[in-house]
C-alpha cells in the first residue's frame, strides 16, 4: 500500500490516519478511523447512507477520498450528540419511529441537519427535496418527513 | 383452524401503546452494528470474481497467478465446494447459485472467490484470475423461455420427459370455469407484463467468516433468519450444525432478499482455507446482478360477470421466471391471484420458468402484487362494462368468513369486506380530483406465516425482564415483544428487553419470513411469560409458606388470596427475584411452539395520480393503506409497514424495473438507473389499521409486513387508466409506456 498520512478534524477531534491514495474517505472512517455510523448503501453517491459533512457541507463520503480530508473538518452522525445529550433530531427520529431497520438513519440525520441549519422553518416540499438524495426503503419518507418537521420545531423554540 | 390458544377479547393496558424502541438510540448515534460493522483480528477482505456472460460454459479456471500475488491468502472455485448435499435438489441448487459448477447461468454468477490481506490486494487478484468461457444461447423473458427451441437453463427439468425450462405447474381452483363463463353477461379477458424488480435494501450482504482449524465456526451475517443460514451453510461446507455459531447482526433491510444465502458459503470456504477471518461484503452492483430479485410476469387474466355485478367465473394463467434455478413462485401467484373474492367458479394455473437471471428469491408478499395487478386491473374493466362501481364491485364478491378461498381453504374471520367498507367511508373517497387526476383502488392478499418459534423470557435479580428471541427486528419488533411480555406480567414496558440470541443461545427458529416475527415470537412470548408467571407463583407461595393454589399473579405482583392471608403484602416481580437464590434458583419461563395458522391478511388501497399528458410522467397525489392487523401491537410500526409497502409498490409500478440487454446482460447495477423513490416523489401516506382479531392467536395478532405491497400495481394502474384515459398493462408504468400508450389511444 502507498500511504498517505491525512491530518483531519472528525467531530471535533484532531485525527491522523494513513490511507491509499485510491481510498474514499467513507473506507478510511469506518475501516481506519473506526467510525462506521456512516454507511456504504452503493458507493456511487446515490443512496446517501454515507452522508456526512465536509467543512459544514453534506457530502456523499464514497465519493471523496480519505487523502481529501487533509487539513479539512469532519462531521459524522457519532458527532450529533452533545454534552451527552441527543440532537432534537435523533429525538424526533425515535419519538416518531422515523426508521424501520435503521441502515439510512446516520445519513438522513446528517442531511436534516444540514437543512435545519442553513433553514430552520423547512416546508414539506422542501425537507422532501433536501432529503431526496437519501434513500430509504422501509418507511415510504412518511415518518422521516414528520420527525425533521417535529424536530425543526423543537429547535425554534430553543 | 383447530390450534387453540385461547383467544381472549381482553382490555389491554400496554399493547397499542406507541413506545420508544430499545434499538433506537444505537441507531440514530451510529452505534448499531450492521452486517459490514464488524471486525475481528486478522480479518481478511473477500471478493468474488463473476460472469461477464448470461450463459456460458467454464472451460478453464487459471488462478495460477493470481496465488503468486503478496497478500493473497486464499483463492476458492468450485473445486473447494465438494457437493455434500446428497440427494436434496434444493440444496444442490443453492450450492450451484453460490458459486458456478461448470457453467455459469447468469450475468453475475459467482465463478472464484479470493481473500487477501486489503480490498486493494483482493481486487487486484481478480483481475489475475483467467477463466475462459465458451458462450451459450440465452434466454431472459419469461415467454421466450417457454417457447420449444428455447436454450435449457437445467438439464434436469424436464416437461412430458423432456428437457424444458418449465419447472413447475401448480393448478388451483373450484367449480367449473366454463360452466360459469357460459352464465356470464360480461366477460373481460386481458393480457398483462410485469417487469423483474428488486427488494432494494439499503443494506448490501456482509458477512464476516471465522473457521478455525478444528471444524468450528462463527459466521456473523447481516440475515432475516440465523438459524437456517445455519443448516444450509453447515450443509454446504461438511460443518458439525453445533459448531457453527451463526450471529445475525442489526439488519439494513431485507424484505425477503436476505432469507436466502448468497455470499456467506464462499466467505466461510474462504476462511477455512486460509485459516483467518473474512469479512466478504457485496457491492451494490453485485447485490442487482447476483442476490435474489422477484420475478418478471406474463399474465392472462379472464373474469366474467352477470349484470347484477355477481362473478360467475374467473380463471389466470400465469408465468413467472424463477432465473436460473426451479422455484415457487409461480405457484404463489396463482395460490393468491383471487384470494380476495368469494367464487363459485376459479382455475389458476402458475407455471414456474427457468431463464437466465439471477435466483428468485421472496420479495415481500412473493409473487401476490403480479397477480393482484392482472387481476385488480381485471376487475376495474369488467366493473366499468356491467356499469358498477368498482369497490361496489368488490364488495359484492368479497370474500368472508365461510368463503372457499380459491387455493383451497375455508376462511376464518378475514378483513377484505371490512376494508373496503371503509373504503367507502374513507374521505379519500371524496377528495376532489383535478385535471389529469384520477382515481383507483385495489385489493390485496397474503397468506402470512407462523412457523417454528423458541423463546426465553428471563427473570433478573433485580426483577427486570429479558426475553431472548430468534426472529430478526427489522421494523421494531423488539419493542412489539417487549410490549407483550410487559402486558402479560402487568408490568411497565421499560422494565423488559427483548434482545436477538444467536444460534447457540435458542432452538431453532425458522427464517422471520411470511410476516411471522411478532406474530410467531409473540405467541412464543406469551406462553414463555406465562410459564414464568407459574413459576412467580410458586417462589411467592414458598416466600409466604402457603399452598401456591392461594397465589394469584396479577397487575405485575404476587398477591395471595383467601381471608386468613389478608396479612400479607403483596409481593412485585423484584421482591420475588431478589429472593431466588433460596427459593429454587433464577426464574425464567420458556416456550418452543410452531405458531400455525397465522391469520391471513387483506388490505384495500386508495391511489390518486396526477399524469402529465406530454411527458407521460406520473405523480402520486394521494395515498391511502386500509389494512386489517388483527390486533396492532405498535401502532407506529404497524403504520410502517403498511406506508413501506406502499412505498415499494410504488416504485414497482411506476420506475423500477430490470433491464436486460440483448447480450442477456443487467444494463441497470445502480440506484441511479434503478431508480426506487425517493422523498420527494412521494405524499405522505395515510393509513387506517383495522382490527378483526385473528382467533389463533392470544391477543388476536396478524402479521403485518407484507399485504401493504399487493395492491399498489392495480391501485395505480386504475387511477392512471382514469386519469389518462389509457390501460396500462405493463409494470412499470414508467413515463416512456404511458406517453406510448397515450400517443397510441390518440392514433
Amino acid at each position: 500500500m502507498t500511504g498517505v498520512l491525512v491530518s483531519t478534524t472528525i467531530n471535533g477531534d484532531a485525527v491522523q490516519f494513513a490511507c491509499p491514495t485510491d481510498e474514499t474517505l467513507l473506507d478510511s472512517l469506518r475501516n481506519r478511523v473506526g467510525l462506521t455510523g456512516a454507511k456504504e448503501g452503493c458507493g456511487t453517491g446515490d443512496c446517501g447512507a454515507c452522508s456526512i459533512t465536509l467543512d459544514g457541507r453534506l457530502v456523499c463520503a464514497c465519493l471523496v477520498l480519505g487523502v481529501e480530508a487533509n487539513g479539512r473538518e469532519i462531521g459524522t452522525v457519532e458527532g450529533l450528540v452533545e454534552d451527552g445529550k441527543l440532537h432534537p433530531l435523533q429525538e424526533k427520529f425515535i419519538e416518531h419511529a422515523a426508521l424501520q431497520c435503521g441502515i439510512c438513519t446516520p445519513g438522513f440525520l446528517v442531511a436534516a441537519k444540514t437543512l435545519l441549519e442553513k433553514n430552520p422553518k423547512p416546508s414539506e416540499e422542501q425537507i422532501r427535496y433536501a432529503l431526496a438524495g437519501n434513500l430509504c426503503r422501509c418507511t415510504g419518507y412518511d415518518k422521516i418527513v414528520r420527525a425533521v418537521q417535529a424536530a425543526a420545531k423543537e429547535m425554534r423554540k430553543k | 383452524m383447530g390450534h387453540d390458544t385461547n383467544y381472549q377479547d381482553r382490555e389491554f393496558k400496554t399493547i397499542g401503546t406507541r413506545v420508544k424502541r430499545p434499538d433506537g438510540i444505537d441507531k440514530v448515534t451510529g452505534r448499531a452494528k450492521y452486517g459490514a460493522d464488524a471486525f475481528a483480528p486478522g480479518q481478511l477482505v473477500g471478493k468474488v470474481l463473476r460472469s461477464p456472460h448470461a450463459h456460458a460454459i467454464i472451460q478453464k479456471i487459471d488462478i495460477s497467478k493470481a496465488e503468486k500475488l503478496a497478500g493473497v491468502k486464499a483463492i476458492i472455485t468450485s473445486a473447494d465446494l465438494p457437493d455434500l448435499t446428497g440427494s436434496n435438489r434444493g440444496m444442490t441448487d443453492i450450492l450451484e447459485n453460490c458459486m458456478a459448477r461448470g457453467r455459469a447461468l447468469y450475468h453475475g454468477h459467482a465463478v472464484a472467490a479470493v481473500a487477501a490481506i486489503d480490498e486493494q490486494t483482493a481486487k487486484q487478484a481478480l483481475k489475475l484470475i483467467k477463466v475462459t468461457y465458451k458462450l451459450l444461447p440465452h434466454v431472459t423473458d419469461v415467454d421466450e423461455a417457454m417457447l420449444p427451441d428455447a436454450p435449457i437453463i437445467q438439464d434436469f427439468v424436464l416437461q412430458d420427459g423432456k428437457p424444458s425450462n418449465i419447472a413447475g405447474i401448480s393448478t388451483f381452483g373450484h367449480g367449473d370455469v366454463d360452466a360459469g363463463f357460459a352464465e356470464a353477461d360480461v366477460i373481460v379477458e386481458k393480457s398483462y407484463k410485469t417487469e423483474q424488480t428488486h427488494q432494494g435494501y439499503i443494506e448490501p450482504h456482509a458477512c464476516l467468516a471465522n473457521v478455525s482449524s478444528d471444524g468450528s465456526g462463527e459466521l456473523w451475517v447481516t440475515t432475516q433468519g440465523h438459524f437456517s443460514f445455519r443448516v444450509v451453510c453447515s450443509t454446504l461446507l461438511g460443518l458439525d450444525m453445533a459448531k457453527l455459531k451463526v450471529t445475525s447482526s442489526e439488519i439494513g433491510g431485507g424484505f425477503g432478499g436476505k432469507t436466502h444465502v448468497w455470499t456467506e458459503p464462499l466467505a466461510l470456504a474462504l476462511s477455512r482455507k486460509a485459516n483467518r477471518p473474512v469479512k466478504l461484503v457485496m457491492t451494490r452492483d453485485e447485490v442487482f446482478k447476483a442476490s435474489g430479485p422477484t420475478s418478471s410476469t406474463s399474465m392472462d387474466i379472464k373474469i366474467g360477470a352477470k349484470k347484477d355485478g355477481t362473478i360467475t367465473a374467473a380463471t389466470a394463467i400465469l408465468r413467472y421466471q424463477d432465473g436460473a434455478f426451479p422455484g415457487i413462485w409461480g405457484m404463489l401467484g396463482a395460490m393468491t391471484a383471487y384470494a380476495c373474492y368469494d367464487l363459485k367458479n376459479v382455475k389458476t394455473v402458475g407455471h414456474d420458468v427457468l431463464v437466465n437471471r439471477p435466483k428468485v428469491a421472496a420479495y415481500r408478499a412473493p409473487s401476490a402484487p403480479m397477480a393482484a395487478f392482472g387481476v385488480e386491473s381485471t376487475m376495474d374493466l369488467v366493473a366499468n362494462e356491467i356499469g358498477m362501481s368498482p369497490l361496489d364491485f368488490r364488495i359484492k364478491n368479497a370474500a368472508k368468513e365461510g368463503t372457499q378461498a380459491s387455493y383451497g381453504p375455508v376462511y376464518g374471520p378475514i378483513g377484505i369486506g371490512p376494508t373496503l367498507e371503509a373504503v367507502k367511508k374513507h374521505p379519500h373517497m371524496r377528495a376532489k380530483l383535478k385535471k389529469n387526476q384520477g382515481r383507483g383502488m385495489a385489493c390485496g392478499f397474503w397468506f402470512n406465516f407462523g412457523g417454528q418459534t423458541c423463546v426465553d423470557l428471563n427473570i433478573g435479580p433485580d426483577g427486570t425482564v429479558s426475553l431472548t428471541i430468534g426472529t430478526i427486528d427489522v421494523g421494531g419488533s423488539r419493542a412489539s415483544l417487549s410490549l407483550i411480555v410487559a402486558e402479560e406480567l402487568g408490568i411497565p414496558y421499560d422494565q423488559v428487553r427483548t434482545n436477538i440470541g444467536d444460534t447457540a443461545s435458542l432452538g431453532h427458529n425458522d427464517t422471520t419470513e411470511g410476516s411471522r416475527g411478532t406474530f410467531s415470537s409473540g405467541m412464543a412470548a406469551i406462553f414463555a411469560a406465562r410459564d414464568a408467571v407459574g413459576v412467580l407463583r410458586e417462589r411467592a407461595a414458598k416466600m409466604w409458606d402457603i399452598p401456591v393454589d392461594d397465589v394469584v399473579w396479577a397487575d405485575g405482583v404476587a398477591t395471595a388470596t383467601g381471608a386468613k392471608h389478608s396479612n400479607l403484602p403483596p409481593l412485585t416481580l423484584a421482591d420475588i427475584a431478589a429472593k431466588a437464590a433460596s427459593t429454587g434458583g433464577p426464574i425464567a419461563g420458556h416456550n418452543e411452539v410452531v405458531a400455525d395458522n397465522a391469520g391471513v391478511s387483506f388490505a384495500s388501497h386508495i391511489c390518486d395520480v396526477e399524469v402529465d399528458p406530454d411527458t407521460g410522467g406520473t405523480k402520486i397525489i394521494r395515498y391511502t393503506v386500509i389494512q386489517d392487523a388483527g390486533k396492532a401491537i405498535h401502532p407506529d410500526y404497524v403504520e410502517g409497514q403498511f406506508q413501506g409497502g406502499a412505498a415499494q409498490g410504488i416504485g414497482w409500478a411506476l420506475n423500477e424495473e430490470y433491464i436486460y440487454g440483448a447480450d442477456g446482460c443487467l444494463q441497470n447495477t445502480g440506484f441511479l438507473d434503478y431508480r426506487i423513490p425517493v422523498c420527494s416523489d412521494l405524499p405522505f401516506i395515510d393509513t387506517q389499521i383495522l382490527e378483526i382479531p385473528n382467533p389463533n392467536h392470544p391477543y388476536g395478532v396478524r402479521g403485518v409486513g407484507e399485504t401493504s405491497i399487493v395492491p399498489p400495481l392495480a391501485a395505480i394502474g386504475n387511477a392512471v387508466s382514469h386519469a389518462a384515459g389509457v390501460r396500462m398493462t405493463h409494470i412499470p408504468m414508467s413515463a416512456p409506456r404511458i406517453l406510448k400508450a397515450i400517443d397510441d389511444a390518440k392514433a
